[in-house]
């Protein structure tokens, strides 16, 4: 007996002794890549470590940039983690009466304040705060039981990646280039991604016979289309999607039957006032039936960007149209299996979308704050576009919403020469050479997808607005001086 | 090394052939296509409208993993209670209680359970830190948590709380981290083994994604477990592997039962990948003793399993006989090194005497992994960016609380004792109110939230629970429900020995609450009995 164990213990040793040599993982772990937090990032951290001044602008991350938050939402979230002080009598001294009020209905919206585990769905009080805030910007109600809060938008964009996805044989149409999520999370689950490419020469514009052509050739590859991811506005192109084009997006998905999801999580961050944000689900409510009743809409939104920019609290949600009943169960029983989203991100979120309202004693510095973060995000946006095009092959649209810029690089074939004998992409070559000489830390285009053959980085426009001229030099010096040492034949580098 | 992304999207594409499906619906799901296929390449698209077939999100076309997952700890019974409380709202005195006691799950705040003081300091300043420097703030917060304030804030690069962090988390609070696992164990801990995450579930989802690759491969898992595992193995497509924990021995864990199911999931082709072992049990309640750790850890070096120790609830413990040894410190303390053994340690904030499920706090201390392996779990968590800094920093303060001699170190010891104390004396009182009915027979809590009682249940009940389609554990406890607004979970929710019959009641109502649960307990069991006694 004895024998027979230890004989059968030691074939399953050598049978199973690699249980987790890297050969052995998950391959759609490895498969997933997510350049935001890739190479780039990690030599930045490094040069950090050994002292040299790294601006970081690969991720739209406005507090680390000097962001400073919104005072009330910090007061009420504090008010709430502290609860004992709203009995203190000298309370009164540091925080005012609006933001000690707000605190006290936050918490009587939860069963044990910010301790205990919530709804999974998240805290009924705020949820309602947001249908109430969906259906102020829309026009149209909201359902509470149809928003879903979430530990940010990236946990809600997975749980429903998640929900959608199949196996290989379900592709989601994803715009190219793309926020890295998408193809990280498609990755993780196991789907295909199925491109669909922004025009740049277009202001990074969606073309509908585009899509369709997308579509077409995953089908004929045997792959069903399920969903379509749209980002408005895009993140890294920060183009704002025009009602005509929702139409025609909306038109598209419910003829292709198709689930749309709406990654709208820049809706407060617009930079022009031709096209301002409109909601997707808006557009569609507005056309009416049998589109309005029928087309499925899943929209995402977080704390983490707009003027509350609190990326570190992980407060988000997602609301869903048109999705049936036995569906929306299946997604709260997955939520369930993570608890609940954290509270305190809750609270944050209910803070975005009830502000203090005019006449409340916090009102005026809310809106201060609040319109300061976004005016002075507008005059980035110009300064670093402008930055941008006034550099030697470097051309960029303009940033019309979002957080972000995306400059093609040029590069000369000299450069992608030399970045082939480093063994790197030609983009990921610039980027880590402007790095090195600028401490500068953007995104290379790669991460994001990119036609082929063209190459882009992708920078935030958070760096401080009175950095913004200094920054742009230091770019401009070492581009041009790189162009310069890499395009010796006059007018080569052109083609 | 990285690719060019158009490239590997095309891959991507290619790589995957086409989904052939063997099933009945196979000719009808490639016509479609081909029909879809046609109409989109059509140029009147008014035309395609008409194609219109069934939506993409129904629940039949869901991910089957999804559907195939099951938690019941938030299942049909919390549903039937949620309407029940509904109805007491609408209508007071609609029921034969006055209010639902949520006994289905470890929140002990929701329950009553108050914070503990100095950790709510820090993290309300923290949140504000506009408010550090003002003189009004100290009458209002006590010294050493405006102290310890100031040194998390300086932890964090820019001071700002409201900021992505590295991926793996503040690595100042990963320093504190690792401090207060060595000073635990008496091992060294790496501030860079340390993942911080919200809440322990989604590092063990994490560890789920890096193992299970097909259903061929294997978790080993106790029964009856928490559900988390069972849903998140299939999640992600794996096959729980069951080892049974001894209730006649207080839950003990065999190793001949690990030899024996090991063996026999082999024989069915599965490459078993790693052991989860939860210390102290959930919804068992035992601690394990270190000689049995010994043999554990000795097993999964062996037979090559990644261990997966949930030690959530690693401060709950109510026996004196009984103390808490993590298994990387039992590891350690054996000559095992980190080459030795792969060992993934999880913790939480929402457990022990802190109780704060609702921060989303936790993380796991991955051990024994090689460089590749670490950067693909670095990689997954920087999909997420980062776990919520409230929760970050207060993991921080729980391995790190107030010392001896700080001002505060008074009032938060009596805080502490004084809730662990108390669910000390609660597990008892419900243990022996439990031991006490016909047909009951309940293992002490040793540790952790919970009591997990087997019930007799007569036949007559059986066959009753049968006709309505509901497991006899099901039955009971929506029946307990219905009768006294105690919600518990069926033990059919965490897996059993066939044919024997649970439910899982956790031991956190306050105090004062005890003696009427006990009795309406006591009272709804006997008429049930009454009612089906064979």
């Amino acid at each position: 007996m004895t024998t027979m164990i230890s004989k059968s213990s030691k074939c399953s040793r050598i049978m199973s002794r690699k249980a987790l040599d890297y050969d052995q993982i998950n391959e759609n772990v490895k498969k997933a890549q997510y350049a935001v937090r890739g190479e780039l990032y990690l030599r930045a951290s490094e040069l950090q470590k050994e002292g040299k001044k790294i601006i970081f602008t690969n991720v739209g991350n406005p507090h680390a940039l000097g962001q400073k938050p919104l005072t009330f939402p910090r007061q009420v979230v504090a008010l709430c983690q502290a609860p004992f002080l709203l009995d203190d009598p000298n309370v009164g001294l540091i925080f005012p009466a609006d933001a000690i009020a707000k605190a006290k209905q936050y918490l009587s919206y939860t069963s044990g304040g910010l301790g205990a585990y919530s709804d999974s769905r998240g805290l009924p009080g705020i949820r309602k705060e947001v249908a109430e805030f969906i259906g102020r910007r829309d026009g149209y109600p909201s359902d509470p039981e149809l928003i879903y809060l979430t530990d940010g938008a990236s946990k809600g964009v997975m749980q429903i990646l998640q929900t959608v996805i199949r196996g290989n044989g379900d592709g989601i149409l994803v715009p190219v280039p793309q926020y890295p999520l998408y193809s990280a999370a498609i990755s993780l689950f196991g789907g295909s991604l199925v491109p669909y490419y922004l025009e740049e020469t277009a202001n990074w514009g969606l073309d509908i016979n585009n899509l369709r052509q997308s579509v077409a050739e995953a089908r004929f590859k045997g792959i069903t289309v399920r969903a379509m991811v749209i980002i408005n506005p895009g993140n890294p192109t920060g183009q704002c999607l025009s009602i005509d084009n929702l139409k025609e997006i909306l038109r598209f998905c419910y003829q292709e039957n198709l689930v749309l999801l709406g990654d709208e999580v820049y809706q407060q961050n617009v930079y022009q006032d031709e096209r301002p944000f409109i909601s997707s689900r808006k557009v569609l409510l507005d056309m009416g039936p049998p589109i309005s009743k029928e087309l499925q809409l899943v929209s995402f939104h977080t704390v983490s960007k707009g003027f509350l920019g609190e990326c570190g609290q992980r407060g988000g949600y997602f609301e869903m149209t048109n999705i049936p009943p036995e569906s929306v169960d299946e997604i709260y029983k997955v939520a369930s299996i993570s608890l609940s989203p954290n509270v305190p991100g809750q609270i944050f979120m209910g803070c975005m979308v009830s502000p203090p309202q005019p006449g409340d004693i916090s009102y005026e510095q809310f809106l201060r704050e609040s319109k300061g973060i976004l005016e002075s995000l507008r005059k980035r946006a110009h300064m670093m576009t402008d930055g941008f095009n006034s550099c030697k092959n470097v051309v960029c649209n303009f940033t019309e919403g979002a957080m972000y810029s995306f400059p093609q690089i040029k590069l000369p074939p000299k450069a992608m020469e030399a970045a082939k004998q480093a063994g790197k992409v030609p983009d990921v070559y610039y980027c880590l050479k402007l790095l090195e000489a600028t401490g500068i830390s953007t995104v290379p285009g790669s991460g994001f997808g990119q036609k082929e053959g063209v190459f882009h980085l992708r920078t935030t426009i958070l760096p401080a607005e009175e950095d913004m001229p200094a920054i742009m030099d230091s770019f401009k010096k070492f581009n041009d001086a790189f162009m310069d040492q890499y395009e010796d034949q006059r007018g080569y580098s052109r083609m | 090394m990285r690719k060019f992304v158009a490239h590997r999207l095309k891959s991507l594409i290619t790589s995957n052939p086409p989904h052939h499906q063997l099933s009945s619906s196979s000719t009808y799901y490639y016509t479609s296509r081909l029909a879809r296929f046609l109409s989109s390449i059509a140029s009147d698209p008014s035309s395609m409208a008409s194609d219109q077939s069934t939506p993409p999100v129904t629940a039949a076309s869901l991910n089957p993993k999804v559907l195939k997952c099951e938690y019941a700890v938030r299942g049909e019974i919390v549903s039937l209670a949620q309407k029940l409380q509904q109805d007491l709202q609408a209508n007071p005195g609609s029921h034969p209680f006055e209010e639902i006691i949520y006994c289905n799950i470890g929140n002990p705040q929701s329950l009553g359970q108050q914070p503990i003081t100095f950790f709510r300091e820090v993290l309300a300043l923290c949140d504000h830190p506009s408010i550090l420097d003002r003189s009004e703030t100290q009458g209002l917060f006590s010294a050493d948590s405006i102290e310890r304030a100031w040194q998390i804030l300086d932890q964090i690069p820019g001071r700002a709380t409201g900021a992505y962090s590295h991926s793996q988390g503040v690595k100042g609070l990963r320093d504190t981290i690792a401090a207060g696992i060595e000073a635990r164990d008496g091992f060294p801990a790496d501030p860079n083994d340390i993942f911080l995450t919200d809440g322990a579930s989604p590092a063990v989802h994490m560890m789920m994604q890096l193992l299970i690759r097909s259903e061929n491969d294997g978790i080993f898992c106790p029964i009856p477990q928490y559900p988390l595992y069972s849903a998140s193995i299939a999640l992600h497509g794996g096959t729980l592997v069951p080892y049974y924990l001894d209730e006649a021995t207080g839950w003990g864990l065999e190793i001949s039962e690990l030899k024996k199911q090991l063996e026999a999931a082999r024989q069915k082709g599965i490459t078993v990948r790693a052991l989860v072992v939860i210390n102290p049990g959930n919804p068992t309640g035992q601690v394990l003793a270190e000689e049995n750790q010994r043999d554990i850890v000795e097993f999964c070096k062996k037979e090559g399993l990644v261990l997966l120790a949930d030690e959530v609830y690693q401060e709950n413990i109510y026996v004196p006989e009984k103390q808490f040894h993590s298994f990387k410190k039992v590891a350690r303390s054996m000559g095992y090194g980190d080459k030795d053994i792969p060992l993934v340690s999880f913790q939480s904030v929402s457990k022990g005497y802190y109780g704060e499920c609702g921060k989303r706090g936790g993380y796991m201390e991955v051990t024994g992994f090689s460089p590749e392996v670490r950067e693909q779990i670095y990689k997954v968590a920087s999909v997420n960016l980062c776990s919520n800094i409230s929760g970050q920093v207060l993991a921080s303060l729980v391995m790190s609380p107030p010392k001896v001699g700080d001002e505060s170190y008074e009032s938060y010891s009596a805080e502490k004792d004084g809730i662990l104390q108390s669910l000390a004396r609660r597990a008892k009182t419900l243990e022996d109110a439990l031991n006490s009915l016909e047909g009951v027979t309940c293992n002490k809590a040793e540790g952790a939230m919970y009591l997990f009682p087997r019930i007799i249940l007569p036949n007559k009940a059986i066959k009753e629970a049968e006709s309505l389609k509901k497991a006899p554990d099901a039955f009971y406890a929506t029946r307990l429900l219905n009768a006294t607004g105690i919600v518990v979970v069926p033990g059919s929710g965490f897996g059993q020995v066939p044919g024997t019959w649970h439910f899982r009641c956790t031991i956190l109502p306050q105090e004062d609450k005890i003696p009427a649960i006990v009795s309406q307990l006591t009272e709804f069991h006997k008429k049930f009995m009454d009612e089906f006694r064979d």
